[in-house]
């Protein structure tokens, strides 16, 4: 049966999900940082943490962009193969949804339409990017995020053999967790994708920065090598805010795919505390 | 035990950052202005074209911010500190022109901490993702300057407490690397 969905539809939801996520972090997050405001052991550290509970407390009361970083919107759809769009173009009616709450929820602007920079005048005229899963069924999952770049830009990406195995990704994540320190506002959120090709542990990395973090892998090796890896990131002593501590990352997430027989393709992509996400389905 | 942050008025004089102490807990009180990516390396192309400033530098503490709009009643939108270390190569033409301190987030190693040194400027950090909260320190802000460029546009901003730690002292400590490596579990 195939079921029509106006984009509309989509697009107000968009505009509803992307004020949401940046006035509310998710509650996984708040609790876990709740939670390392008690057990942190640094005492700047402590008060780094309390300050950032309350941050979020007065931003879901006041109603305000947790921070100021607003990000680059990322829609993540999993479309179900009997869905039929109807109304307009799918991928304008979310970036209409991008600009209308950006604009209603007073978030800041933070996108440039080139890259490069080579244009005197650029807009936004791309504000999100979208990854797009179609799966069986008529419903349409959405996973929105504002990514905040402190913590994007100091991610990264490493085509391994197979011969560096598991200790390749360890040491890959310790080091791109050691490298970003302070700058990728600590307590982090780790996403490591591993597998596929190049742009696939990318976007594995990605989805394993936006899993709840009170989600572990349901494999009970990888789940495994997630606390393993929790633990060696937090000896790294970097601290809240680089500031010195116990706890640097919140969660460590992975997400695998098959690979060729000659690759090991890693992808570690950060996220900072205010790692904002919300999911719905239409 | 109770906390006691040291609070400073600014301008911060030179024996007022001579006494600073990399990982003292400062507020901070007075006029600041804002920079950021654009704003930085148009504030540089205007001082290597030898072209006059919307504002000057002299003796100024800037903030590596751009704030999100105000809400209608807000003084600021939403405005914690932005990475300083993505403006830590206009720095040196920056502290040529008179800035004695930047406030920002993140860290800074190596050759972009040598300016500070050189100039004896300190870098102090505000706690990146802490932009609801430290809107509320910033009791004006003021657009002085290429408004062309939003959110990186040049603002004069009047700070009150606005809580910091010192990370670069004029000794040449850094705050986040003994920090670290005292954390450090090997």
């Amino acid at each position: 049966m195939i079921r029509d969905i106006d984009v509309s539809v989509l697009r107000d939801t968009v505009a509803r999900l992307i004020v949401e996520a940046n006035y509310n972090i998710p509650d996984d997050i708040l609790q876990a940082l709740r939670d390392a405001a008690v057990r942190e052991e640094s005492e700047i550290g402590r008060r780094t943490l309390e300050q950032l509970v309350r941050n979020y407390e007065i931003a879901a009361a006041e109603r305000l962009p947790v921070c100021q970083d607003s990000g680059v919107a990322v829609v993540m759809l999993e479309v179900g193969q009997d869905v039929h769009w109807t109304g307009g173009s799918l991928q304008e009616a979310i970036f209409e949804g991008v600009r209308e709450g950006t604009k209603t929820g007073y978030l800041r602007w933070s996108v440039t339409g080139d890259p490069t920079r080579m244009l005197k005048t650029a807009g936004g005229d791309a504000p999100a990017v979208i990854h797009t899963e179609i799966v069986p069924g008529s419903d349409v999952q959405i996973t929105f995020a504002s990514k905040g770049f402190g913590a994007e830009n100091m991610s990264a990406l490493k085509m391994f053999v197979p011969a560096d195995g598991v200790p390749a990704i360890t040491d890959f994540v310790l080091e791109t967790v050691d490298r970003a320190g302070a700058d990728a506002c600590p307590p982090i959120i780790v996403g490591v994708g591993v597998g596929g090709t190049f742009e696939t542990a990318a976007l594995l990395a990605k989805k394993a920065v936006l899993r709840p973090i009170n989600v572990r892998h349901p494999r009970a090796d990888l789940c495994r090598l997630e606390g393993e890896l929790l633990e060696r990131v937090n000896d790294l002593g970097i601290g809240p805010q680089g500031l010195g501590g116990r706890i640097t990352a919140l969660g460590v997430n992975i997400e695998i795919y098959p690979t060729h027989i000659a690759g090991l393709p890693v992808a570690v992509n950060l996220g900072c505390h205010s790692t904002r996400r919300i999911s719905t389905s239409l | 035990m109770p906390f006691h942050p040291t609070h400073l008025n600014l301008p911060l004089t030179g024996a007022v950052l001579d006494g600073l102490r990399a990982g003292d807990s400062v507020e901070l009180s007075g006029a600041v202005i804002s920079f950021r990516d654009a704003t930085a390396a148009r504030l540089m192309r205007a001082l290597e074209a030898g072209e006059p400033l919307p504002v000057s530098l002299k003796n100024e503490i800037l903030y590596a911010v751009g704030p999100s709009p105000p809400k209608p009643g807000q003084i600021i939108g939403s405005a914690g500190p932005t990475t300083t270390a993505r403006m830590a190569r206009f720095l040196p033409t920056l502290f040529a022109a008179g800035v004695r301190a930047v406030i920002g987030k993140g860290e800074l190693h190596g050759d972009e901490m040598t300016p500070f040194l050189t100039h004896g400027a300190v870098y102090f950090a505000a706690i990146g993702g802490l932009g609801a909260l430290l809107a509320k320190q910033i009791s004006s802000a003021t657009v002085v300057g290429y408004d062309d460029l939003g959110p990186e546009a040049l603002y004069a901003l009047e700070i009150t407490a606005f809580p910091a730690v010192v990370i670069i002292d004029r000794q040449g400590r850094n705050f986040h690397e003994t920090a670290r490596a005292h954390w450090k579990r090997r």
